[in-house]
């Protein structure tokens, strides 16, 4: 990875002192009245690869503050959730760290230069810390041997496979096989995020959970069954909503994104995290007899090119209220897991820029061509939503559940409960 | 002949199939047709006189927003596929609870 003039070792992540002479690198509009800041390279694909950008601000915690307003999401990337400058973040005033100054407080003028250097073992700041995998072992060549034989994986694919990260958003039906069969294929890290418990009402088609479940938060009962087919993968439990607040820590953890999400707050908010981070999203929905599958690959389209806007509440009804042939996740799940081992492997047509459409009643497989909206409110040529926004409220109070609500899921469970009586 | 029309199973529950079959020269006649033929479908995929932007309309394998909108003409043997978003990825309790469409 080109870390500029920089020389980190990749193995501890010391930076050598003898290359911070030549770094940051000059500003180019030196005499101009702002700050430069120095953006590291995994953080470039905000600032549209830009490797200096020009900031204001009094002192270090403003000028990073000001890089954020003019590149949402930045602040993310350094801090986290958090206000402390992460231990394997170093900030330099003018090549001095700021831990050896007054911290982000540290007074700069115009004409200094800030760099924000991540200093993580092999790669950096919002780049998951990549696996690397060696020879594979005897025991691996025999479980991948059916992946290895095909040219198409090889043993450098099947490397490949373990040393990616995916993110599934929902441990539910979409999510149930793809967390299953990417667990088999080795995926080397694992997050699954889902806040919800095992229902009953699941294990009609949620082939991650099994009767003893029930109760259990899904995203550990996930893990459990995720291990229990391949100790090898790492599991990650993000066993909390995703939200505006933590979209971009958690999805900036990963290579790839899973969509499975069942409404469509999360799917907005997950589509225009990817957009900001620039990560591939792998977008699937069900209802019914139907589904939807597509690829989003950054700076090429996104789900808000396809659908501006969610539906008003009421008007497409949810798998809980409309309900959903179990077997049809799997049909949509595995088509997301072959498009992201594809994409993994760098092999074959992905979906991109097409949405498959399946319509299981008439056993029928049939694409429309999507394309990048000029005008997308996101990713078109004069965006608007340059910030994560207040997801609930864009998709009409989708997360608040009113006691009417509520109660009439409950008269509905009760309905279900008496029609099976009969 | 007409235009076949390819609904999801959502619009079934007005249409009765999921393939119907319409006839106008262009989608908004063809919109008229099918809401004659079946009372409120224009209703739900349509608001003062716009497509909802939940709601994409394909002619053959390509959105009528990339062609001439509602005025997009249609000739015998089209294809023409109406798609609303779905959000499901089948969890349960999550599901947000929307309100019932009146």
């Amino acid at each position: 990875m080109d870390h500029g003039h920089l020389h980190i070792d990749r193995m501890t992540g010391v930076v050598d002192p003898a290359s911070r002479d030549a770094f940051p690198p000059e500003n180019p509009c030196e005499g101009e009245m702002a700050i430069s800041v120095y953006i590291p390279t995994p953080f470039r694909k905000l600032t549209g690869n830009r490797q200096n950008v020009e900031a204001e601000g009094k002192d270090v915690g403003e000028v990073l503050a000001n890089v954020d307003k003019q590149f949402p999401g930045f602040h993310h990337l350094v801090f986290g959730s958090g206000t402390e400058v992460p231990a394997h973040i170093n900030i330099y005033v003018n090549k001095q760290e700021i831990s050896s100054l007054d911290g982000v407080k540290t007074a700069v003028k115009d004409g200094d230069e800030v760099a924000v250097i991540p200093s993580m073992a092999g790669g950096s700041g919002d780049e998951p810390p990549r696996k690397r995998i060696g020879a594979l072992t005897g025991e691996q060549v025999d479980r991948y041997s059916r992946h290895i034989i095909m040219p198409q994986v090889g043993p450098s694919g099947q490397r490949k496979i373990m040393e990616s990260s995916i993110l599934i958003i929902g441990a539910g039906g979409l999510g149930s096989p793809i967390a299953v069969y990417l667990a088999l294929a080795g995926i080397g890290k694992i997050g699954i995020v889902d806040f919800d418990t095992v229902d009953l009402s699941n294990l009609q088609r949620q082939i991650l959970h099994q009767n003893d479940d029930v109760g259990k938060l899904k995203a550990v009962s996930a893990k459990e069954t995720i291990n229990a087919y391949n100790p090898d993968v790492e599991v990650v439990v993000h066993g909390v909503p995703i939200t505006s607040d933590n979209s971009m820590e958690i999805i900036a953890q990963y290579d790839y994104i899973i969509n499975g999400a069942d409404n469509f707050a999360a799917r907005y908010l997950v589509n225009d995290t990817c957009h900001f981070l620039q990560k591939p999203l792998i977008d699937g929905s069900i209802l019914l007899f139907d589904g939807q599958v597509t690829v989003y690959l950054p700076g090429q389209g996104c789900y808000r090119c396809l659908y501006p806007a969610p539906p008003p509440p009421g008007m497409v009804p949810s798998c809980a209220e409309a309900g959903v042939l179990g077997a049809l996740c799997g049909t949509v799940g595995t088509i997301q897991a072959t498009e992201v081992l594809k994409l993994i492997l760098g092999v074959g047509d992905s979906l991109h820029g097409r949405l498959l459409l399946y319509d299981a009643l008439a056993m029928e497989f049939r694409q429309v061509r999507i394309r990048k909206d000029p005008n997308c409110v996101l990713c078109g040529a004069n965006p608007t939503v340059t910030a994560l926004i207040d997801y609930d409220a864009f998709c009409g109070g989708a997360f608040g559940h009113t006691n009417e609500e509520e109660q009439k899921a409950a008269d509905a469970a009760k309905a279900i409960r008496e029609q099976a009586k009969v | 002949m007409g235009v076949e029309v390819k609904v999801t199973s959502v619009l079934q529950k007005l249409t009765g199939a999921k393939v119907v079959h319409g006839d106008g020269g262009t989608v908004a006649d063809l919109l008229v047709d099918l809401d004659g033929k079946f009372p409120g479908f224009k209703n739900q995929i349509m608001q003062e006189g716009s497509l909802h932007r939940f709601v994409n309309i394909y002619l053959n394998d390509e959105d009528i927003r990339y062609l001439e909108q509602l005025n997009t003409k249609l000739k015998d043997g089209d294809t023409i596929s109406i798609l609303p978003a779905l959000a499901g990825g089948s969890g349960e309790t999550t599901n947000y609870k929307p309100r019932t469409a009146n």
